[in-house]
């Protein structure tokens, strides 16, 4: 079984608009996971976001389930992992890697089970784990772009406030920062993207998208906001080459775009004599 | 004269974990120009009550009343600031001021600071991140400075100067400060009033009354005597200081200065200070 639904040769009429489409999808997610995957990477958050996109099946279930947006079933599920990881996290029972462990793994096999489980739905499975980025409609790029706006607005909105308890929650709070409302919405912002960036690289390569670009922006940034535009960049860059890897190589598209910001990544580093601020 | 008006006043605080009592029964009231010290063992309670009274924590029992509009300048006992965050000294004090450029470096310079300015802030030395810390807290133009072991990180000199440095800006700003330590003999010197915890409140009062107590000499051993009481001027120079004197003594008796100092040798809280005065 190959990873992509669609196979595309090249010279197919009528190929350009779904290629225009994949990478104005892609190169819109990239603008959004880059300012969201540096905030990711300053507050090591790289196994929470990935815990959160595997409990993204389960919303998928869920959202046929309950004959809702899947979307909408994604964002659902995300947030009540969310909150629920949080007060788990408060709890101190557990060490906080173990506890992700276990909830990331169960949430993940738990969507497996209710897809597999529903007879009436037949699910591209493959399509939600690694992504397919061929196949985005023109709603779905509605959804990215206009959702991205969303996003992206808020973030803006609350960026100085989550910059100050990202450096230091403490202090965030006695300076009248609302600690735990800065970081829900924080968290509904991540579960947005989540939600959004499925289509593309599947839940599996999600965090991927996040953290990656960030990484490779870090060298070349002087100031929070240089590497959050640095990371955009680097992500839509990554989404155009892997588009086009997976266009004339035939690879499977979301890997083939987890691949190239790993490739981006390592040149960035081997390049000799870049600021380091 | 009527005493200072009162800042902070924490009445018979009780915070548990579990079953375990951080705090029992906690009472502390700094006013304004006041210089307030909690000293007390690793676990004593210090950064619980520091934390309740700032509101972080929720006590189960008893009450933190502010005086109205009360600005507070808290800082923090370090800075963990991932690497990956691209930060500069400057954008930091902008994550929590908007004072122009100029107000900061005034304040820089103000803690002793001011070439940090530019530098990210993952690579500043403790003492100066601890610098940039107060400076911060300075830019709030607070009533009251709340000053979580200030002088971790930093070798015994910086602590000396550091500790000069809180008391100069007590008395330019007139603000109150309540200060964590667990550095008995720097902290007594500058120091108002000594709070000794031991999740309860030991012993209470002026340093030199403090140092007297039996329950702060139990909890502090050894250290107690020789630790006693150190008030020198440090108008100048450290070069004389570090060594132990009892008070009222530094004046009067050179061979008494000279005796507590050998004593002093056997401890390595002065370590420094020794070296210095050899």
């Amino acid at each position: 079984m190959t990873m992509d639904m669609i196979t595309i040769t090249r010279g197919t009429i009528g190929m350009d608009d779904f290629l225009i489409r994949a990478g104005a999808a892609g190169v819109g997610l990239a603008l959004l996971a880059g300012p969201l995957g540096c905030l990711v990477v300053w507050r090591r958050m790289a196994y929470f976001g990935d815990t959160l996109a595997h409990s993204a099946l389960l919303g998928v279930a869920l959202g046929f389930l309950a004959g809702i947006d899947l979307n909408i079933g994604v964002v659902a599920v995300c947030l009540c992992i969310a909150v629920a990881l949080t007060l788990l996290q408060e709890q101190r029972r557990l060490a906080s890697d173990t506890l992700l462990g276990i909830v990331s793994h169960s949430t993940l096999s738990l969507g497996l089970i209710a897809l597999a489980a529903m007879q009436t739905v037949r699910v591209d499975l493959l399509a939600y784990l690694f992504g397919d980025i061929l196949a985005v409609t023109p709603t779905d790029l509605i959804a990215i772009w206009g959702g991205g706006a969303v996003v992206l607005g808020v973030l803006a909105l609350i960026w100085r406030r989550l910059l100050a308890l990202t450096v230091d929650e403490d202090l965030a709070r006695v300076e009248g920062v609302p600690v735990r409302w800065i970081r829900l919405a924080f968290t509904l912002l991540i579960a947005t993207t989540i939600a959004l960036a499925m289509k593309i690289v599947g839940i599996l390569l999600v965090t991927s998208l996040l953290i990656i670009p960030a990484a490779t922006a870090r060298r070349f940034s002087r100031s929070p906001e240089m590497m959050a535009m640095l990371a955009a960049l680097a992500g839509a860059v990554s989404v155009l080459g892997g588009l086009a890897a997976s266009l004339y190589a035939d690879l499977p598209s979301g890997p083939a775009i987890v691949v190239t910001a790993a490739g981006l990544f390592l040149v960035g580093h081997l390049l000799p004599g870049a600021r380091r601020g | 004269m009527s005493p200072p008006p009162i800042l902070l006043q924490c009445d018979a605080l009780t915070v548990r974990r579990g079953e375990r009592a951080v705090l029992d029964n906690v009472s502390l009231t700094v006013r304004a120009g006041e210089i307030v010290t909690l000293i007390g063992p690793n676990g004593a309670g210090k950064t619980t009550l520091v934390k309740t009274a700032l509101g972080l924590v929720k006590p189960d029992q008893g009450t933190v009343r502010q005086s109205p509009n009360l600005r507070i300048g808290y800082m923090p006992q370090r800075l963990a600031v991932d690497p990956t965050l691209p930060l500069t000294v400057r954008r930091f004090l902008a994550l929590w001021s908007k004072a122009d450029a100029d107000t900061m470096r005034a304040t820089l310079a103000e803690v002793g600071a001011t070439h940090t300015f530019d530098r990210a802030i993952q690579t500043l030395s403790g003492g100066e991140a601890q610098r940039v810390l107060l400076a911060r807290a300075l830019l709030r133009q607070p009533d009251l400075l709340v000053l979580d072991e200030p002088v971790q990180a930093v070798d015994v000199h910086g602590q000396i100067e550091l500790f000069e440095l809180i008391g100069a800006i007590r008395n330019r700003r007139g603000c109150g400060v309540l200060l964590v330590s667990h550095d008995l003999h720097l902290v007594m010197a500058r120091t108002d009033t000594v709070i000794c915890l031991n999740r309860h409140v030991c012993c209470h009062g002026k340093p030199e009354d403090v140092s007297r107590h039996p329950e702060y000499v139990a909890l502090f051993g050894r250290h107690a005597e020789a630790l006693a009481v150190y008030q020198h001027s440090h108008d100048h120079a450290h070069a004389d200081d570090g060594c132990v004197v009892p008070a009222g003594l530094e004046h009067t008796a050179h061979a008494d200065h000279a005796a507590s100092c050998d004593h002093d040798h056997g401890h390595d809280h002065h370590h420094q200070g020794d070296h210095r005065h050899g």
